[in-house]
């Protein structure tokens, strides 16, 4: 067993040219099934590497061996894993726990999931400290502290006493980092570091990595999001199934790609240079024509809409302020603003799922939220809905075709027969791009892109005016994302119909939307078409978002 | 990726919310410990008067049962004979008097006196409750030790470890308690003679009728533990631990454990009252003294205030645990405390 000794600690470099972390042709499979496929990559002090692709590529599984922690059933193998000098890959468990949070410091995403809720943030932050058997008690809480204060923690001492989850995802997110840095590792491996997180926190986040990069930590970090790693990265090494296929500097890989898959994703990402072309498929194909807005009567409006909640303190909280909006036939309206900002309760208020405190929802002209539910009903069929996560809206024991034939019955026109209903719902699939061979599936055995396809069938179903949209494309990858995006806008042309567009990436309403409206603490703050919201803003709240927002292109 | 739903969920406490005064949470912790308390002091009440009803529809006049108790005989009494009797234990007064009489007697720790032993209740109960609640709270304890010590050395580990885990808690919790019980005795106690056979109250002979209890109930909570001990460990924060360098047995004891065991919990203030219900089993195959004992005398002998006695004491064991248990999940998950 080779222990690290301090003498050898002493020698952990700081020099920009000698790789503080060398990986070569490492191999990780599971039950014969090979993950990561042979990649070799360094990490040198100050600077940062990112790692790149999409879930499957074998990139949060990397993240994992460098500390050892692969997972029960990995099978490792390496030529090399040498960290500063330390030969990794014939290491003891005693010894990794040695290195582990002491010379490699981990940040995993999802600090709520990340952290141990029952425990206090600053026993969580002082962790580390207590299992290297630093310093007492008194001085560990004290760091704990001190380092909450350095993440920019409002009021440290008061936030170290408090649960995880009485902090805010930013917050969150700095106690783990916090917590990682502790015993001022030289390398932190960040694994979708802040991915969840609103725009503003993630700018705030990434700066922070940034800082301790400056001086001289080496970072490794780990995202789905090339944006992202615009921000941080120096070196980007792109991964798809378990290999790299594009190494290189931070600016040649981002502008100048040589691989066809990074094209792709770059290519995938919306922004507002996508607007009007096809996201997926590589190149940017020009859309069909569209079709033109339907300026008459709206099909959906709200009217001053205010919901208020009576938090169990008797005090009053009003979660949407006034807002009123008008969509026409054919038309895309995008609702943008950060967690907490209102958006998904106006979603719920337009769908009459929830009353409105004051307000009313129009629906062709009709008030519908006032209607009695019984009086209601009828009018749901005219709008549909498409939520983040299907799979929690689907009865998990139905198949595709059930959910799918459940659906058209709820129409205008329910199918006379069974022959019919399966014929179509079968023509529904094959234009959300599934098909016959879905028809028998349960939605579990699915993945992301086709549920959401399956969602979007069934929302369609009964012919609706409206599609309610809350953050349809959150959580998938961006490869599927552009596809996704691509289907609605393609429907969108062939039927008419409109969209409510509810979304946290200004990325994504961008590109989808004709008219935007932008909320903050239940308030609209600023509302226009997409080109006026996004080249000028007015509002300081929008104008911030978009300052934060991460962009490919360095500035 | 919450970030939607976050936002239109009220449930999700608010930051400024939970920052509230101390003061202000201290008068709510107080007005809970007093709903709290009228309700405990609402199910005992309730409790006494099911039971007072209930000796009204034992067949029989209750003056002619404690007359044939006294004498031994079996026969009807006349009017005579039986005045004196209802005249002692108060049955001439009208219904209504008697029961408020009785329910404000327990408001004075007067639970009655005994047909069969002419002694008040409490006194009767209370020579034998302290075993009782000796061998209740032993067997829960050991219950608790000992699934898990169970749970901590083999929820998974390797695949034949894990499975000699949960086959004894299955075995164990689905024993009648009765067997092991015959079973400890004659291993233990008549074979390799570590316990005495008839035990008494001192600690050796409590060892085998607290293993009796607490062996099913182990295996019982072991299982409910297990289920959420291997859902905690696959969590993130689980993997944040190790990734600090902490070693598995301690990601165990200062994380896992503490996220799974409340459903044990919730079953605890059920298991405290039921294990001094069914004390009555360990106590007759070892001959302890107990409430169990005095339980089974008093039925026999339609003694009613201290069967009333009894059912009572129990009631107020189980409103007691579910106050103790109401305590525990906020001691342990402090989110519960605002609901």
């Amino acid at each position: 067993m080779t222990e690290v000794t301090a003498s050898e600690r002493v020698s952990l470099g700081t020099d920009p040219d000698v790789p503080l972390l060398a990986v070569e042709n490492l191999r990780v499979s599971f039950g014969g099934h090979e993950v990561v496929r042979g990649i070799s990559f360094t990490a040198h002090p100050g600077r940062c590497l990112a790692i790149v692709g999409e879930s499957g590529s074998g990139k949060s599984v990397t993240a994992r061996t460098l500390v050892g922690l692969t997972g029960s059933g990995a099978h490792v193998r390496a030529d090399r894993i040498e960290l500063d000098g330390i030969d990794l890959t014939t290491q003891s468990e005693r010894t990794w726990r040695a290195i582990r949070g002491r010379d490699i410091g981990f940040v995993l995403q999802d600090a709520l999931g990340s952290l141990d809720q029952l425990r206090r943030v600053g026993d969580e932050v002082a962790e580390p400290l207590r299992v290297h058997g630093w310093g007492t008690r008194a001085s560990r809480s004290r760091k704990a502290i001190e380092l909450l204060g350095s993440m920019g923690v409002p009021e440290p001492a008061v936030k170290a006493r408090q649960r995880p989850y009485e902090l805010s995802g930013g917050l969150r997110q700095r106690a783990l980092i916090a917590s990682a840095i502790a015993l001022d590792p030289k390398l932190i491996v960040a694994d979708e570091p802040t991915t969840a997180l609103d725009v503003t926190v993630q700018a705030q986040v990434l700066d922070l990595l940034a800082e301790a990069k400056a001086h001289g930590t080496s970072i490794i970090l780990i995202s789905h999001d090339l944006s992202v790693v615009a921000r941080l990265a120096d070196e980007v090494a792109v991964m798809r199934d378990g290999e790299v296929v594009e190494h290189g500097p931070v600016h040649q890989v981002l502008r100048r790609p040589r691989h066809a898959y990074t094209q792709a994703l770059l290519d995938a990402i919306p922004s507002e240079h996508t607007r009007g072309t096809r996201l997926s498929r590589g190149g940017n194909v020009p859309q069909r024509s569209r079709r033109p807005v339907d300026r008459g009567r709206p099909v959906l409006e709200a009217r001053h809409l205010t919901k208020v909640y009576r938090g169990p303190d008797r005090v009053d909280r009003t979660v949407v302020d006034d807002v009123s909006f008008e969509l026409f036939g054919g038309e895309t309206l995008g609702i943008v603003g950060e967690s907490g900002s209102g958006k998904t309760t106006t979603a719920r208020i337009a769908l009459s799922l929830l009353a409105p405190t004051s307000g009313e929802v129009l629906l062709h002209g009709e008030s519908w939220s006032t209607l009695p539910p019984r009086r209601r009903r009828p009018l749901r069929k005219r709008i549909g809905v498409v939520y983040q996560d299907p799979l929690n809206s689907f009865d998990p024991r139905w198949s595709v075709g059930r959910i799918t034939i459940d659906a058209l019955t709820m129409g205008n026109r329910p199918p006379s027969s069974r022959a019919e209903a399966r014929e179509r719902a079968v023509r529904l699939l094959e234009q959300v791009g599934l098909g016959d061979q879905h028809f028998d599936a349960a939605p579990l055995r699915l993945s992301g892109g086709q549920r959401q396809r399956v969602a979007i069938a069934r929302a369609l179903a009964p012919e609706p005016e409206v599609i309610v949209c809350d953050e349809p494309v959150s959580a998938l990858d961006v490869s599927i994302q552009a596809q996704v995006l691509d289907l609605l806008t393609d429907l969108q042309d062939e039927l008419g119909v409109s969209y409510l567009f509810i979304s946290h990436d200004l990325g994504v309403i961008h590109h989808m939307s004709d008219r935007i409206l932008v909320m903050k603490d239940g308030q609209v703050v600023e509302s226009g078409t997409a080109d006026d919201v996004f080249r000028r803003p007015q509002h300081p709240y929008t104008q911030r978002l978009l300052t934060a927002l991460p962009r490919l292109v360095p500035a | 990726m919450t970030t939607a739903a976050e936002a239109a969920d009220p449930a999700v406490p608010i930051p400024a919310l939970s920052r509230a005064p101390s003061a202000r949470s201290g008068v709510r912790a107080v007005r809970w410990g007093l709903v709290k308390l009228a309700l405990a002091i609402l199910v005992l009440v309730a409790a006494a008067s099911v039971t007072f009803f209930a000796q009204l529809l034992v067949p029989g006049d209750r003056a002619t049962t404690i007359l044939n108790q006294q004498t031994g005989r079996a026969q009807l009494w006349s009017a005579a004979d039986l005045a004196p009797v209802n005249h002692q234990f108060g049955f001439d007064r009208p219904l209504a008097v008697q029961y408020v009489d009785y329910v404000s007697g327990l408001f004075r720790g007067d639970l009655g006196t005994s047909y069969t032993q002419h002694k008040p209740v409490t006194e009767v109960i209370g020579a034998q409750i302290v075993p009782s609640l000796v061998l209740t709270v032993a067997a829960l304890v050991t219950a608790w030790v000992l699934s898990l010590v169970v749970i901590l050395v083999t929820v998974k580990r390797r695949r034949f470890v894990t499975a000699i885990g949960s086959t004894w808690e299955a075995l164990t919790a689905s024993l009648p308690p009765y067997w092991i019980g015959v079973v400890l005795l004659v291993v233990f106690a008549v074979e390799l003679r570590v316990f005495p056979v008839i035990g008494g109250t001192g600690v050796a002979g409590t060892v085998l009728p607290v293993l009796t209890l607490a062996l099913p109930l182990a295996g019982f909570l072991g299982q409910v533990t297990r289920d959420e001990f291997e859902k905690v460990l696959d969590q993130p924060f689980i993997t944040t631990a190790r990734t600090r360098g902490m070693s598995d047995t301690g990601v165990r004891l200062k994380h896992a454990l503490r996220h799974s065991v409340l459903p044990a919990v919730t079953l605890s203030g059920w298991a405290l009252g039921s294990l001094l219900s069914g004390a009555v089993i360990a106590e007759n195959v070892f001959g302890r003294p107990g409430i169990g004992q005095v339980l089974v005398v008093a039925v026999n002998t339609r003694d009613v205030p201290t069967v009333s006695g009894i059912v009572l004491v129990v009631a107020g064991v189980y409103v007691i645990a579910n106050l103790l248990v109401d305590l525990a999940y906020v001691l342990i998950d402090s989110r519960l405390r605002a609901s």
